[in-house]
């Protein structure tokens, strides 16, 4: 009789080992540096920490001193107002880059090099989208303050206003964003089926009804990337305050992503404690987003 | 076609649209082109409050050349390459294989480590600040380029192994098992079979990780220091700290700092649209 010659364990167990053995360093990395770091911030926010010395336990202490803004006078609720009127704002930037890729659907001559112009902001880093729009606000020679001058408006400083200095700021984040959301949708735009235009036509459908009914549908999975890199976007924003504001006057413009780093690495102390408590909010907000998004796209992996 | 093609409408409607499209650029792009002329103007020009009139002269050599030749900025622009491309050839190596992995196999937990890499993606930079700066500092890492290449291409794994894991989603399984019939060993099937179809997918991602990378500030404060190892986005401040005041030195600094990804973007185009719109269309 003849037997099967010895395979080895490698031959015979590969097709169940190989995707470990492949995800394995990509596994380590993300957990020492992503995975464990939330859970350890977690940890970390119950306890009083100057990054050097010993730890010392408060227990739920910091976010009580956050509730009660013990330790700073208003920072976290205006910094958590400022985070919420980030997120709302910064969702402008769908229909507006809707708008302007609606605008740049047109096969005349250039439009690509148009389109390519129009999407620019979004390649510059935020640092000098900062400095640039901290110049065109300026009270002094800014651009802004020139065009009010020419409709007899008298010299606004944006930035050192108390009341509009966050909006200035959203404008500044709004810019790329916006050119963000226009290439989703200038790409979403290319797939639409001409049949189903054609038939909206036929129906007699046309211009806005033509939109609603018939594009916008067809546009969902445009919208959902524009939705879930939009609101990361305003939670995430740090560098434009920090570069046009550094959350001034008075810590009007601070959000919380900012007023964190502010509390934890900043000249104001090495409060590592206080600030992961900070962190911790933040992350939970963050949390019912991320949560969406996974269930939507859990939704998507079972249709399949 | 939606909106209705232009060339369908009455020649007035024509006209308007191609007068249109140029001066909405310019409004768009104002900001910029501000900054672009601040970049030429002499130092003259500022002291005389001549902000927005004709440059009285061109300078854009001497103002680029002593961006160039007279400050730290050739550091920075160096670090910025030093830190940028090892992340991305990190990045895209290990989610080629994180990719692959779960992208191939059937086996219990893949879509919960899929689901792993899209949430960690998502979190706030806050939550991961003082852990990862302080495992920074342990590991001898803090202030050099080393310590934040690694959280970088720990990080950015996150998204690149979603965007690789539904690009082999989309690659034809046969090909895997007919090499799987023919005996090819599971390592030759992703070196021989899957890499060389999955090209597009790493022009696009390096392209992409290429410019978030460059473009980073926050990690860049929170791990990294002095001239010696801060990225240019980093080093724009300092050198505006160093010229304050002295707006078309900063405004050249700007300009040089935010050129790479965009000199990326415009010879890449069509890689990079395609990394960004990953999804968009069905």
């Amino acid at each position: 009789m003849q037997t099967l010659p010895k395979r080895g364990f490698w031959a015979r167990n590969q097709r169940r080992l190989a995707p470990w053995l492949f995800l394995a360093p990509g596994i380590a990395f993300f957990l020492v540096y992503v995975i464990l770091p939330v859970f350890q911030s977690f940890n970390l926010s119950l306890y009083e920490w100057d990054g050097l010395g010993a730890k010392e336990y408060l227990g739920l202490r910091n976010y009580e001193d956050l509730y009660w803004e013990f330790v700073d006078r208003d920072a976290f609720f205006i910094s958590l107002k400022n985070n919420l009127i980030w997120l709302f704002l910064y969702l402008l930037a769908i229909p507006g880059g809707l708008f302007i890729a609606l605008f740049l659907n047109q096969n005349v001559w250039g439009i690509r090099l148009y389109k390519s112009l129009f999407f620019f902001p979004f390649v510059i880093s935020q640092v000098v989208v900062g400095l640039v729009f901290a110049w065109f606000y300026d009270p002094a020679f800014g651009l802004l303050n020139v065009a009010l001058g020419w409709i007899g408006l008298g010299p606004i400083n944006v930035l050192g206003d108390e009341n509009l200095v966050t909006y200035g700021i959203i404008a500044a984040g709004l810019w790329p964003q916006t050119a963000y959301c226009m290439i989703l949708y200038l790409t979403g735009l290319n797939a639409v089926d001409p049949e189903q235009i054609e038939a909206g036509r036929l129906d007699g459908a046309k211009g806005l009804r033509m939109l609603w009914h018939i594009i916008l549908p067809q546009l969902r999975p445009a919208t959902f990337i524009a939705f879930v890199v939009t609101i990361i976007g305003a939670l995430r924003s740090f560098d434009l305050i920090s570069i046009m504001t550094q959350g001034g006057p008075f810590g009007s413009s601070r959000v919380l992503a900012f007023y964190m780093f502010e509390v934890a690495l900043s000249e104001y102390g090495f409060r590592m404690g206080y600030g992961a408590a900070i962190a911790v909010v933040l992350f939970l907000i963050m949390l019912c987003f991320i949560a969406y998004f996974l269930w939507s796209m859990w939704r998507e992996e079972k249709g399949h | 076609m939606f909106p209705r093609p232009i060339e369908k409408s009455t020649p007035a409607a024509r006209v308007a649209y191609k007068t249109l499209l140029p001066v909405a650029l310019l409004f768009w792009l104002l900001p910029l082109l501000a900054v672009a002329v601040f970049s030429v103007k002499p130092d003259a020009d500022f002291t005389s409050g001549n902000y927005w009139g004709w440059p009285s002269s061109f300078e854009a050599l001497n103002n680029y050349g002593k961006v160039f030749f007279a400050s730290d900025m050739p550091r920075y622009l160096l670090n910025s390459v030093l830190i940028t491309v090892p992340t991305v050839i990190g990045a895209v190596a290990l989610s080629t294989m994180t990719g692959f992995a779960l992208g191939i196999y059937k086996f219990r937990g893949n879509l919960l480590i899929f689901f792993m890499f899209i949430a960690g993606n998502f979190v706030p930079f806050q939550i991961l600040m003082v852990p990862v700066r302080d495992l920074t500092l342990e590991m001898g890492l803090y202030n050099t380029k080393t310590g934040l290449v690694l959280f970088h291409i720990a990080f950015q794994t996150g998204f690149c192994t979603l965007f690789m894991r539904n690009f082999i989603r989309a690659l034809p399984f046969e090909l895997i098992e007919a090499a799987r019939v023919e005996g090819v060993s599971e390592i030759r099937i992703f070196r021989y079979v899957v890499l060389p179809l999955m090209r597009p997918a790493i022009a696009a991602l390096s392209v992409l990780i290429f410019t978030f990378i460059w473009n980073d500030y926050f990690w860049a404060v929170v791990l990294t220091q002095g001239a010696e190892s801060q990225p240019v986005t980093a080093g724009i401040t300092s050198f505006n700290a160093q010229y304050r005041a002295a707006y078309h030195l900063m405004s050249a600094g700007s300009i040089v700092a935010a050129l790479p990804p965009v000199l990326m973007f415009f010879l890449m185009q069509r890689h990079f649209i395609a990394g960004l719109t990953l999804g968009a269309v069905k």
